[in-house]
């Protein structure tokens, strides 16, 4: 029977969660509201991130262009989705929002610029 | 020397300044200049690329230069200037700025009102006690993420973190993002300092090790940083023999905690409070020379940028007030006055015998839960509000209607139990 432990960050209560998984059914206690039960079973079957990073940016006023996902990815992919991103570069200026990377690695997510970048 | 004249001018153009002049536009204000050491305005939201701002006042998650961002594109839509690559070296009790950049050289800026939003800067490794030889590879958190996020240099590749405030944890994350090994955060006190979210999405998810009530004791290697020792420190913060480790390192970050930069306020002769390490603020955020305001870090160090904007907003129309005639010198005061579990209030005095919309930035001692917090005018309780959950870490605020009658205490009586 599988069992792990999770701080549930929901809200600053900060519930000691146990996550329990019985015959495929997931099960959590340690909970204060219905919110952190979900948040657990979220956390133990599929944990999501914002992805936010930086990319080069070519005459640009700084090398690096901050941005970041549209929605959150699942975890697991954010290594893929980072290495992806660390190989392009896009061409200042660059208005905040453009999508620089579409539905990267299959995630339904989009990479956006968070910062509008002037040319040198 | 150039000579500019100028109805407000906004030192320093990160959220305060940013918000404070925009605002200012909005209440009437005719020529309003900010003042920006920086090739752009921003300040430091330009290299906090990670999400969480703005929350309270656009009640979504941005990334810090998304939220730089709605300011700046706002206050390209506006007359407002701003004088970027300026480094400001003087502002004098009459409210003339003197400045320099390489266009102009010299420049004399003579303002009706100002504002200091100047910011804060980090703790060094002296202010921490941690002495000897002084190599290459010891940097502050705020640095690393400038070299990281802006400038785009690696700064080392295996990393110890000093301070688990929540910028040594975003930086733990960011720095394992760029594969640099982070070999550890340690942290003086026996609780980590920044928020559990940050804790999990941080250190968790990359398996960084946290170790509580331990600190880096001795820094090696002349030229460059080759690592660092650590030990464990007993409840009076002090060394327990035995416990030293040697960890092999070439980037010591140090995430110590936030001064406000207050070098041209003290020169100004302007009164500082040494418990928020700012100017002591009457509750239109008017420093102790009248027309001069501050708001931002400069002020008290912050944790929500929405409360430094909403700071600036305030400066902003004690400036356009003072400017419009409003009467503001020898003004007399009535003190704020922190009671049980506050431990300080800013702003720090309010107006005598005047009513008045009053916002209150406060920190608790301690963390408690479910609490109540009267706030009493001349012993009459104007005003109680309830919070959940209060922790040192995030600072409170509240808006209300004073009258000036008497001392405004703030009491906060204890809950239902340490959280």
């Amino acid at each position: 029977m599988p069992e792990k432990e999770y701080v549930c960050i929901v809200c600053p209560n900060s519930c000691r969660l146990t996550v329990r998984e019985t015959g495929g059914e997931v099960e959590v206690t340690g909970a204060g509201c219905a919110r952190g039960v979900e948040h657990g079973k979220n956390e133990y079957t599929n944990p999501m991130r914002m992805l936010t990073t930086t990319v080069a940016v070519k005459d640009g006023i700084h090398p690096r262009l901050s941005v970041v996902s549209d929605g959150e990815i699942p975890r697991e992919k954010m290594k893929e989705c980072l290495d992806y991103l660390y190989g392009i570069e896009v061409q200042a200026p660059v208005k905040a929002g453009e999508v620089l990377a579409e539905n990267i690695c299959g995630t339904g997510v989009n990479i956006l610029a968070s910062r509008s970048m002037r040319q040198m | 020397m150039k000579k500019i004249r100028t109805d407000i001018a906004v030192i320093g153009g990160g959220p305060a300044g940013m918000a404070a002049a925009l605002e200012a536009k909005r209440q009437g204000a005719g020529d309003v200049m900010i003042i920006e050491r920086d090739v752009e305005p921003g300040g430091i939201l330009q290299q906090c690329i990670h999400d969480g701002f703005g929350l309270h006042r656009f009640k979504k998650r941005m990334a810090g230069t998304e939220y730089a961002q709605v300011f700046i594109d706002e206050i390209e839509q506006t007359d407002i200037k701003v004088l970027t690559d300026t480094m400001v070296l003087e502002v004098t009790q009459e409210k003339t700025i003197y400045a320099c950049n390489s266009r102009d050289g010299m420049l004399e800026i003579d303002a009706k009102a100002v504002i200091l939003s100047m910011g804060c800067r980090e703790r060094t490794a002296s202010q921490v006690l941690l002495y000897g030889y002084r190599p290459a590879g010891v940097l502050t958190a705020g640095t690393v993420q400038r070299y990281i996020n802006l400038e785009g240099y690696l700064p080392g590749t295996s990393a110890v973190i000093l301070g688990s405030g929540d910028i040594g944890l975003i930086m733990a994350r960011r720095m394992t993002l760029e594969h640099i090994e982070v070999k550890g955060v340690y942290e003086v006190m026996p609780n980590p300092g920044g928020l559990t979210r940050n804790i999990v999405q941080c250190l968790d998810d990359y398996h960084i090790p946290l170790h509580l009530s331990t600190s880096v004791t001795k820094i090696h290697g002349k030229k460059r940083i080759e690592g660092v020792t650590v030990a464990k420190l007993d409840e009076n913060r002090k060394v327990i023999p035995g416990t030293e480790e040697y960890i092999s390192c070439d980037l010591l970050v140090l995430a110590v905690g936030l001064i406000p930069e207050n070098e041209l306020s003290i020169q100004a002769g302007i009164e500082l409070d040494p418990r928020t390490k700012g100017p002591v603020l009457d509750n239109r955020f008017m420093t102790s020379v009248p027309g001069i305001f501050a708001a931002g870090n400069v002020a008290v160090v912050f944790d929500l940028v929405d409360y430094v904007s909403q700071s600036g907003e305030i400066a902003a129309r004690g400036a356009v007030d003072y400017i419009n005639g409003k009467p503001m010198e020898e003004l007399s005061y009535e003190e704020t006055v922190p009671a049980g579990n506050i431990n300080f209030i800013v702003p720090q005095r309010i107006v005598r015998g005047e009513t008045a919309d009053t916002t209150l930035f406060m920190r608790v001692k301690k963390p408690d839960k479910k609490v109540a917090m009267d706030c009493e005018e001349n012993g009459t309780v104007i005003a109680t509000k309830r919070y959940p959950f209060v922790a040192p870490p995030e600072m409170i605020s509240c808006t209300v209607t004073v009258s000036g009658s008497g001392p405004l205490k703030v009491e906060m009586k204890e809950g239902s139990g340490n959280a």
